[in-house]
């Protein structure tokens, strides 16, 4: 453990980084395990994997990358939320609108 | 506070009321590169956007179904992630300036990143010999563009991880290398949250289309 620069901070940092590694593990064997084995009904699973992967990108963030309200300031945490939305706006906004373009103007059933 | 960006020009790119902050890995280049990995993010964004909008249009051709073998995406996925852990190992190692343990891990990492390269490309080479390459229709272009991009920044990982690992046998953990060391550190585990949604978005949910 390393200790000679910032103790407390190198302390709860490896905790959470022991925390999230074990979190990690489960969050991608259990998505793969529900799909390939499919125990569930699909709607329940394709909510269920995109819960785990929210949870765990979200997981991976905080004890990987040690985001925080503290870190530089607030400013990491500003970006990152600029940036999830931005995703969120582009990802869902773009699939949105193209599945209703879809529906709505191509009858060809292309 | 602990003296950790001492070599750096003192400019301040945080509020004044939040100085005291130290922790050992922060200074002007973490949020820089945090920037970076942000805009990084929105290319992928956009790329998981493309993705997103023509995953059903197959074209005539394979399905998701057909063509993805989970079992090979549940190794990569496990090295990747096993990757990512290994390069958490290096870190206090890094931070206390024990440079053997810390080069160690690092190419544990590096092995680790080349074999989820190699059985990424193995997978391409065997999609595209089925005659599902990047052609066959607008679903496997941006298979192949979003997969393919991640894949690319793997491998750039592993140039710069190979750098660091020769520049820490050349001058030791001086300061500036265990700047870099924290940057490459960052740039891996973000690596491995884009494939959290790769592996999710494409291939758990191509399988249950």
């Amino acid at each position: 453990m390393n200790a000679a620069q910032d103790p407390e901070h190198a302390h709860t940092g490896r905790r959470g980084y022991r925390i999230g590694t074990l979190l990690a593990i489960v969050l991608t064997i259990l998505p793969f395990w529900l799909v390939m084995d499919g125990v569930l009904d699909r709607t329940t699973t394709v909510v269920l994997i995109f819960a785990m992967a929210l949870v765990q990108i979200v997981v991976h963030v905080v004890c990987f990358l040690h985001l925080d309200t503290r870190a530089e300031g607030g400013w990491s945490l500003l970006a990152f939320l600029f940036t999830a939305v931005i995703a969120v706006l582009t990802i869902g906004g773009s699939i949105w609108i193209m599945y209703h373009l879809n529906t709505n103007m191509m009858p060809m059933g292309g | 506070m602990s003296g950790a960006t001492s070599d750096e020009t003192p400019i301040v790119w945080h509020v004044s009321e939040d100085e005291d902050h130290g922790a050992g890995h922060s200074g002007p280049t973490a949020l820089g590169f945090w920037i970076y990995l942000m805009s990084d993010a929105l290319i992928f964004a956009s790329l998981f956007a493309m993705y997103g909008v023509v995953s059903t249009s197959y074209a005539g051709g394979p399905v998701p179904s057909e063509i993805f073998d989970l079992k090979l995406v549940a190794i990569n996925t496990a090295l990747l992630l096993a990757s990512s852990i290994t390069f958490g190992e290096a870190m206090p190692h890094m931070e206390a300036g024990r440079v053997g343990p810390m080069r160690a891990w690092l190419v544990a990492t590096g092995l680790l990143g080349a074999a989820f390269l190699g059985v990424e490309l193995y997978e391409f080479h065997h999609l595209i010999n089925e005659g599902a390459g990047p052609q066959r229709s607008a679903f496997l272009s941006a298979f192949f563009a979003l997969v393919g991009t991640h894949g690319a920044h793997v491998f750039f990982g592993l140039i710069w991880m190979v750098v660091l690992l020769v520049q820490t046998m050349q001058h030791g953990l001086i300061e500036p290398m265990k700047r870099r060391v924290m940057c490459l550190s960052m740039f891996w585990h973000f690596l491995d949250i884009i494939w959290i949604g790769v592996f999710t978005f494409v291939y758990l949910l191509g399988v249950l289309r």
